[in-house]
């Protein structure tokens, strides 16, 4: 069973979202760390790109796959996590705790499209 | 059936291959094909012949070539070609064998590929390189699709009017159908021009620059504050080189550069009319995911024993399908194999040997040429290795057929109207008086 | 195969010299004489070694690699045939070798060139060839080239979508990216073939053009390729061929009759020249009759890779026009041997006749119990290598999970064939019995599965990175 974590906010792509005033912390969800298996690169926008909603924004490297990213919200990248793009590991170690971009949101009511915990745990059909 | 050497299926396999497919004639096993796809005719091919015909025939046709001493370059090189380069490179473990997906049984591929990576990096000053690609212009034009992915927005990639035609060739092609704006730096006294490089760089949407170390004419170019400028605009620079003369030239990273390129050809492959040669492409540390082709990497097996396979293979075609850096799947490998054991053989002292030598030989030509007043410095003083032009002052054609009919090919005609002379270290000072005899 | 653990820089030695040149003039500057700001700081760090260092060292290298001429490759889409060694002869002769490729005047290598274009065109109903791809991949961007060019001809330049089934190779959707076409994907049918009510409503006027595999990527004949054929010309695309599939064909079906316009072939695959550990290959690109004058596309330097030309042409005259039409069929022959042989313990997803290879899902009975997971196709593949196999293609086409695609090619007697069956039926008996001894495999490789999370996570790409 895939860890979700409640009060944030889910993509149908498998990112999640937590606000903190008009910033979007943005990672991916345990199901899709599972999906990927061991991650080896996590490819990352540079701070001050624009990201749209649904737009792709890096993508996940295993050894033998890649999976974009796509961007719950739009916005201008205020944050990278490095500590992801050193260690890519820490995703599959903790995909809520290792968050991957910061984003000033442009329009805060995109996130009314995203899924809440429940409606993302009835989406994964674990 | 008539036995084919490279056929073992008797009748009888074949009878009772189709009895366990539960089909009576090879037509069954095309029934799905209609009828109207299956080709009824003969096909208009000569008859069989046998092994000896087949040597007898090629024979014949390599004879029909004159075979010329060759003096001239443009970007094929005649460098010698130690005997145990095609010894190693036939043992048929390396030549028979498929890409090393299977890194259990490929180990000697993978660490053949892992040791030219090394070679070329030590070559280039680079932090990494791919495992090959299909020759210099191709992997110039990969160079210039990688600039404009890694700029995101810029789609204008500058090429120097100073590279060899058919590099600046292949580039046109790739660039013309993946829509980047392709904008020439102008020579100046036969060198790519900082001023021209310069105002090009102020005209926007720049996302890289592609010069030469050594260019069509044969000049070492100073590359010197090129990077600097491309990089002050957040563009990267690529420099075209010969591996060879990279023994003793200054590197592309000392130059500053992002990105190195050319042909591997100069390091012992024949010049086999232009086949197979090998591209190689490396790059800084900081654009590693995205070189296009193979790469391979060290790791270790379960039992901790030293171990290569291929790498960062998220980039690649077979993964990433129409998001990968590049199409490209087989390269060069056993070229990549000939160009390692070359410089294994040679080392830094055999290196340095062979661009002595191609200096002296060169110069001293280019003295003698001279000397015949059939020729005008273009120029004067530019410094050069074993490539040059010259200014003709009677007719190319005549040039070339007395060269021709004396056993040589050089005097290639650049351009511009000049031609063009390159001696390697396979000519003697008696090839070279000789040559100038039959001008 | 034994374990040599050396690179060529670990048996290197200041003062040791592999190569034997004339000593430079003593008396003259060499290339010290180039100005300083133009020369590099210290010289390489290339090993120092004798020749007979060089020569121990990568003939250990060698043995620790598995080659056509070792055993068998069931490798799926890559036809691994036997590499004749007269070929090799006659690509070393040195008056080929020595030939500039600028130089004029060199009628025995026109002759091949002539003699290459005019035996393809025979083998597979295209009009004429270009030479200079240098590989597959490098044939397929080149032919598109050559598609965008006829629409652009014709001031037809809003066509800029490629379609590409699902079932395609990874360089397809690749080569039409290069190419500048964005790749619209046609879905396979239950019977695994290009659905033709699916493709439809993706042809207009934007359409450059379909790529197809022919058979396909599971090995089948895309039987409504006419009807296919009919409905991309009317609606004014072109069909390229991808021939790395061309081999079940050589000798019984050509292209050009099917309607495809362009194609590519490989020699390194149909045309017996070696693979090299992944190239040199070459990857001539023929066109039917309107295309031909754009088949000047300029992809690569000179004349495309004339050794590996000189080669395949010679395979061709061996082949002559009697044995070319056994070709395919005793390849076709093979893969159905097979399949038939191990559908009752591998899953057949598409009971059909192949072609020249088809593909398993998997195990029957991958032996997953309680506390214990199945053996899955990479475990299939690996133990394949202690029997003296090379694995087959995995893990492609992607429309299977555990996709194992087998292609024996005509040059594997029925000995050969019968020995693999036998070792696939052992496999998956022991997979059956505990799935373990296949996820340790291989056992008797010079080295057993490598760590490539870590060789990714922490690139080491060159010697000095270690």
């Amino acid at each position: 069973m895939s860890k979700i974590v409640e009060g944030l906010k889910y993509s149908d792509t498998h990112e999640w979202v937590k606000t903190e005033g008009d910033i979007a912390i943005i990672g991916v969800t345990d199901y899709a760390q599972k999906e990927m298996g061991e991650i080896t690169y996590v490819d990352c926008p540079d701070v001050d790109d624009e990201v749209e909603k649904g737009g792709e924004f890096g993508a996940l490297e295993s050894v033998k796959a890649a999976s974009d990213l796509f961007s719950p919200v739009s916005g201008t990248v205020t944050e990278v996590n490095e500590a992801v793009v050193d260690d890519p590991k820490l995703v599959n170690d903790d995909a809520f705790e290792n968050w991957i971009i910061k984003v000033q949101m442009s329009d805060a009511s995109e996130l009314d499209d995203l899924m809440d915990a429940s409606a993302y745990k009835a989406f994964i059909k674990e | 059936m008539a036995g084919f050497q490279y056929f073992p299926h008797t009748d009888e396999d074949i009878r009772a291959m189709l009895d366990r497919i539960g089909v009576k004639s090879f037509d069954d096993l095309y029934a799905d094909v209609p009828a109207d796809c299956l080709y009824q005719g003969e096909y208009d091919l000569p008859d069989a012949m046998t092994e000896q015909q087949v040597r007898d025939y090629f024979e014949g046709l390599a004879s029909k070539n004159p075979r010329l001493k060759v003096f001239a370059g443009a970007g094929a090189y005649d460098h010698y070609t130690p005997a145990v380069i095609p010894y190693i490179t036939q043992r048929s473990e390396f030549i028979t064998a498929y890409t090393p997906y299977q890194c259990e049984i490929s180990q000697g591929t993978l660490r053949y590929i892992f040791e030219y990576q090394s070679m070329i990096c030590t070559l280039t000053g680079m932090d990494v390189s791919n495992a090959s690609m299909y020759d210099g212009p191709t992997a110039a034009a990969e160079s210039m699709r990688m600039m404009v992915a890694q700029a995101k927005k810029k789609n204008t990639v500058l090429v120097s009017n100073t590279l060899l035609p058919q590099v600046r060739g292949v580039i046109a092609t790739y660039a013309k159908y993946a829509g980047i704006t392709i904008k020439e730096i102008e020579a100046e006294n036969g060198q790519t021009s900082k001023a021209s490089l310069e105002a090009l760089i102020s005209e926007g949407d720049v996302a890289g620059a592609i010069v030469p170390s050594i260019n069509r004419f044969g000049i070492i170019e100073n590359l010197d504050g090129m990077a600097d400028a491309l990089h002050a605009d957040k563009a990267l620079m690529t420099v075209y080189c010969d591996p060879s003369a990279l023994a003793v030239l200054k590197t592309p990273a000392e130059w500053g550069a992002d990105i190195a390129v050319g042909d591997g050809q100069p390091l012992g492959i024949p010049l086999c009319y232009g086949g197979p040669y090998v591209g190689f492409m490396a790059c800084t540390k900081e654009y590693m995911r995205k070189l296009p082709g193979r790469i391979v990497g060290e790791t270790r097996d379960k039992e901790g024993r030293r171990a290569f396979v291929l790498t960062l293979q998220a980039r690649e075609q077979h993964i990433r399908r129409e998001k990968a850096t590049s199409n490209i799947c087989s390269n060069e490998s056993l070229m990549a194999l000939w160009v390692t054991v070359y410089l294994s053989l040679m080392g830094p002292e055999g290196m340095k040997q062979v661009n002595d030598l191609c200096y002296q030989r060169a110069h001293y030509l280019y003295a003698r040429l001279l000397e015949t007043g059939k020729f005008q410095e273009v120029f004067s003083g530019a410094p050069f290795l074993k490539e040059f032009v010259l200014k003709p002052l009677v007719p190319v054609a005549e040039l070339q057929k007395r060269l021709a009919d004396a056993g040589f090919f050089g005097a290639l005609e650049t351009d511009d109207g000049y031609v063009s002379f390159c001696v390697t270290e396979k000519r003697s000072y008696e090839d070279i008086d000789e040559l100038v005899k039959a001008l | 195969m034994k374990y040599y653990d050396k690179l060529i820089f670990e048996i290197s030695k200041p003062g040791r010299r592999g190569y034997s040149l004339p000593e430079p003039c003593s008396k003259c500057q060499g290339a010290d004489a180039i100005p300083a700001t133009l020369r590099r700081d210290k010289a390489p760090e290339l090993p120092q070694v004798s020749e007979p260092d060089v020569v121990r060292h990568y003939t250990n290298l060698s043995q620790m690699n598995f080659g056509v001429d070792t055993g068998f490759y069931p490798l799926g889409s890559c036809t691994m045939k036997y590499n004749p060694k007269i070929n090799e002869e006659i690509a070393a002769m040195p008056a080929f070798g020595g030939i500039h490729p600028l130089q004029k005047d060199v009628p025995g290598v026109d002759a091949v060139y002539e003699g290459m274009d005019k035996a393809l065109a025979a083998i597979t109903g295209m009009k004429h060839f270009t030479f200079k791809p240098c590989a597959g991949a490098h044939g397929e961007l080149t032919g598109l080239m050559i598609i965008r060019e006829y629409h652009m001809s014709r001031g037809d330049t809003k066509r800029t979508r490629i379609i590409v089934p699902d079932s395609a190779h990874g360089t397809n959707p690749a080569s039409a990216a290069v190419c500048g076409l964005d790749v619209v994907v046609v879905k396979s049918n239950v019977q695994g073939l290009v659905d033709v009510e699916d493709l439809k409503p993706l042809l207009d006027d934007t359409i450059a053009g379909i790529m197809m595999t022919n058979p396909n990527t599971l090995g089948l004949f895309e039987k409504d390729i006419r009807e296919i054929a009919s409905l991309v010309h009317a609606a004014g695309g072109l069909l390229y061929y991808d021939g790395a599939n061309m081999n079940p064909l050589i000798g019984t079906v050509r292209p050009g009759d099917m309607g495809f316009d362009v194609m590519h072939l490989n020699l390194h695959k149909s045309f017996s020249t070696p693979h090299g550990g992944g190239g040199p290959g070459s990857g001539p690109v023929g066109v039917c009759e309107k295309l031909v004058p754009f088949l000047g596309v300029n992809v690569s330097g000179f004349n495309g890779n004339f050794g590996v030309i000189l080669r395949a042409y010679a395979y061709i005259l061996m082949l002559g026009r009697e044995n070319v039409k056994l070709c395919g069929k005793l390849a076709t022959l093979g893969a159905n041997y097979i399949k038939e042989s191990l559908k009752d313990l591998y899953k057949l997803p598409i009971e059909s006749v192949c072609k020249h290879e088809f593909v398993f899902d998997g195990l029957i009975n991958d032996g997953a119990r309680e506390g214990k997971e199945g053996a899955a196709t990479l475990d299939v593949a690996k133990r394949l290598l202690d029997f003296g196999y090379h694995a087959p293609t995995i893990y492609f086409p992607l429309l299977f999970h555990q996709a194992i695609m087998i292609e024996p090619t005509e040059t594997e007697s029925k000995e050969t064939i019968d020995g693999f069956i036998e070792v696939m039926r052992k496999i998956a008996a022991e997979a059956a019995q505990d799935p373990d001894i296949l996820h340790g495999a291989p056992h008797t490789t010079p080295i057993s599965r490598p760590d490539e999370t870590t060789a990714a996570r922490n690139p080491i790409l060159k010697y000095w990175d270690a």
